[in-house]
């Protein structure tokens, strides 16, 4: 009688919703490439970062106070006297600096892969609008605990505002609601914070995902499955989502927990990068502090600030650093998508890109000394070389022959065995002098141990492979 | 090409190793487990610190509760006369008064430890020295032309700075005692020690507690990565 009950409910909802339609679509009629790699978990852990940052930012809000007199105590006393408090902030804390490490190695499979280009376009533009709603969230969620670091962080930044001609005065004093940072600040930002920010961020990754499912995934290959079918119109080289990579996207939530843990449990503050030594100290109008570095996920961006001399056109600058990303899909020329087929020149510009990208980051973190300026200078042409150069040396290069199907794929598992053999070598194990002296008893067990021959071969074929790779 | 890339990555190397500080901080000995310590450090607390600055985030039951101790002692032993167990550690001075004596109100120290770090508070309380030439007669090493008199001098005595050569013919100031404290050297190293290792801990109480739940959190997660692994085995062995 009951079950009738259910299964009754259950028709009369799915006659009504097309809740199986959705389920199929997107999840177990999905088809994924079955070789996705290690750079491919960056997406579903995004997604739990955002939804780890929303469930932890309704609990934080519940306690917190967007007064500029009261922030900051609110901010200790969730840390002190709520229980589980200190939880939920640190996991919030952490997760604003997961989030831009994840969305970062995310980012960086799309150049390794070419997933930005025909015909995943869209999805790069939606991926890029997500990025600078992350980065707006981010910056408007650092003033809210009201230390020093986010009273002159924000006010150095909204400060920029006023480097545009004409308006610049006008605007930052919109922005701000007053003539510097102050409870108006403050409560705008909240509100920006914890609703409109958040909402768009929802929206866009709903037309992140519509766009992916639509044209369906890239993969390390860089060749579209669809173009192999089987008789029934499923891709030969793709596998379902849902089971295949709902459970292999679990294995990487549980690395990534284990790394997110180990930070909120250990080592919250991250050696003052993720929460600022100076933001222990309440925000003080009067007192500047000497040195003002933005949270380590900005920095890149802040050093080409710094790096051009003119306050306008660092804005300029600092401004394209992230619209020339968005341009990434037509600046790319390549006739092949991912990095295994491309030619030498592409690998090189990105190794290059990647270093003066981490160089940018650490020099923002730095007092800007003049050695430290040229540098950021240099990396800073770098950047933009990497971009707006693209469009000539991606038409250049060689690229390599792309094959039809998927390249089979060589998991560590299967690669492990045999690197296990080739750097250790068996020796039997001596009897102990109480064992029985029978010979059938004698060399019967053996025991691995390291040979220093074949790690050394395994490091020159590693260390060769990978130069050989930037060829 | 590839000169250029290694070029580029000795330079990071070279700045990360040019970046130093310039006077080395004294190490502090922080243990959060010792109680004994803790408390010592509160009653220091109370007697030589209160007087100017709060530390308002925390109550005495708070310490009573983290450092095992009697409430009935902690408001007999360490708390100031008429103080009630559920009190936040409030100084008695005003901040208008502050202002005119110290041209500054002495700032509540409920977070300088996470703000300033052990070591630099350590160093610090320990670098007071005569300088004649200071309003108040005396200068710190750590924090030049700091408001804060010492409050300590009578405990570690009177301390001068004395220039001197290292064998690089380089000058560093080294600080000499002339006059001696109630306290020997190393009895004043361990009352500095343990007011720090106080002030650490009303950082943020919860530090114990977050890294003995942590091993279970981590065991927890531990355990669901090989379950998902084998479950993930299990879906795509007939996957090639």
């Amino acid at each position: 009688m009951k079950r009738n009950r259910v299964t009754e409910f259950n028709d009369w909802f799915l006659e009504r919703f097309p809740l199986t339609k959705l389920w199929n679509e997107h999840m177990a009629h999905y088809y994924a490439p079955k070789n996705f790699n290690f750079w491919y978990f960056f997406g579903s852990l995004a997604l739990l970062v955002l939804v780890n940052q929303i469930l932890t930012g309704i609990f934080l809000t519940m306690n917190y106070k967007p007064d500029a007199k009261l922030a900051f105590d609110s901010v200790e006393y969730i840390m002190r006297d709520v229980n589980w408090g200190w939880l939920i902030r640190y996991m919030h804390s952490t997760g604003s600096s997961a989030f831009f490490i994840v969305v970062y190695l995310h980012m960086f499979r799309g150049l390794l892969y070419g997933s930005f280009k025909h015909p995943r376009e869209l999805i790069w533009i939606f991926g890029m609008l997500l990025f600078v709603a992350l980065m707006a969230e981010a910056f408007m969620g650092y003033l809210l605990p009201w230390g020093q670091m986010s009273y002159w962080g924000a006010q150095v930044i909204i400060s920029l505002f006023s480097a545009i001609p004409v308006i610049g005065d006008d605007l930052s004093l919109w922005i701000r609601g007053d003539y510097v940072v102050s409870d108006a600040t403050l409560n705008r930002f909240f509100a920006f914070h914890v609703i409109a920010v958040p909402l768009a961020l929802v929206m866009l990754v709903f037309l992140h995902i519509v766009a992916l499912h639509e044209v369906g995934s890239n993969n390390p290959d860089g060749i579209e499955i669809k173009d192999s079918k089987d008789p029934w119109g499923h891709p030969v080289d793709g596998i379902p989502f849902h089971p295949y990579y709902t459970v292999k996207d679990l294995v990487g939530v549980g690395v990534f927990l284990l790394f997110f843990a180990t930070v909120i449990f250990y080592m919250p503050e991250m050696g003052g990068y993720f929460l600022e030594h100076a933001n222990f100290i309440p925000a003080d109008s009067m007192k500047t502090p000497e040195h003002i570095a933005p949270v380590w996920y900005f920095t890149p961006f802040y050093a080409i600030l710094r790096a051009i001399p003119d306050k306008f056109a660092g804005v300029i600058g600092m401004g394209g650093a992230i619209v020339v990303l968005f341009l990434l899909p037509w600046l790319d020329r390549s006739p092949v998508k991912s990095i295994r087929y491309r030619g030498g020149i592409y690998k090189k510009a990105l190794l290059l890109f990647v270093i003066s990208f981490l160089a940018l980051g650490y020099l923002g973190t730095q007092p800007a000394t003049p050695t430290a300026t040229i540098f950021a200078r240099v990396f800073t042409a770098i950047y933009f070389g990497f971009f707006l150069l693209m469009p000539l040396y991606t038409r250049w290069e060689k690229t390599k022959p792309v094959p039809r199907r998927l390249t089979p794929v060589h998991s560590l598992e299967e690669q492990l065995p045999a690197l296990i053999e080739e750097i250790t070598v068996l020796k039997p194990v001596k009897p102990a002098s109480t064992e029985i002296g029978h010979s059938a008893f004698k060399g019967s067990s053996f025991t691995r141990q390291p040979n220093p021959e074949g790690i050394r071969n395994v490091i020159i074929r590693l260390a060769k492979k990978a130069i050989g790779s930037l060829d | 090409m590839k000169n250029l890339i290694a070029l580029l990555l000795l330079l990071l190397v070279s700045f990360g190793v040019a970046a130093s500080e310039d006077i080395e901080l004294q190490k502090a000995n922080i243990d959060l487990s010792n109680n004994a310590s803790l408390q010592r450090g509160a009653k220091h607390f109370v007697t030589y610190c209160l007087g100017c600055h709060s530390i308002k985030h925390i109550r005495y039951l708070r310490i009573a509760l983290d450092t095992d101790m009697d409430q009935k002692k902690m408001l007999q032993d360490i708390a100031p006369e008429g103080a009630n167990i559920y009190d936040q550690l409030h100084t008695a001075m005003n901040a208008h008064d502050a202002e005119k004596w110290f041209g500054t109100q002495p700032p509540d120290l409920s977070l300088i430890a996470r703000s300033r770090g052990a070591d630099w508070l350590y160093s610090y309380l320990k670098s007071y020295y005569i300088d004649s030439k200071s309003p108040r007669g005396v200068n710190n090493l750590i924090f030049k032309d700091t408001a804060m008199p010492n409050p300590l001098w009578q405990l570690q005595g009177e301390q001068y700075a004395e220039s001197r050569k290292n064998i690089w013919d380089d000058e560093y100031t080294k600080l000499v005692i002339k006059e001696p404290g109630t306290l020997s050297e190393g009895e004043f190293d361990i009352f500095v020690n343990d007011l720090v290792n106080f002030l650490v801990y009303v950082g943020e109480p919860v530090q114990l507690e977050r890294q003995r739940l942590g091993k279970y959190v981590l065991f927890f997660i531990f355990m669901f990565l090989v379950l998902a692994y084998l479950l993930k085995k299990e879906y795509w062995k007939d996957i090639h």
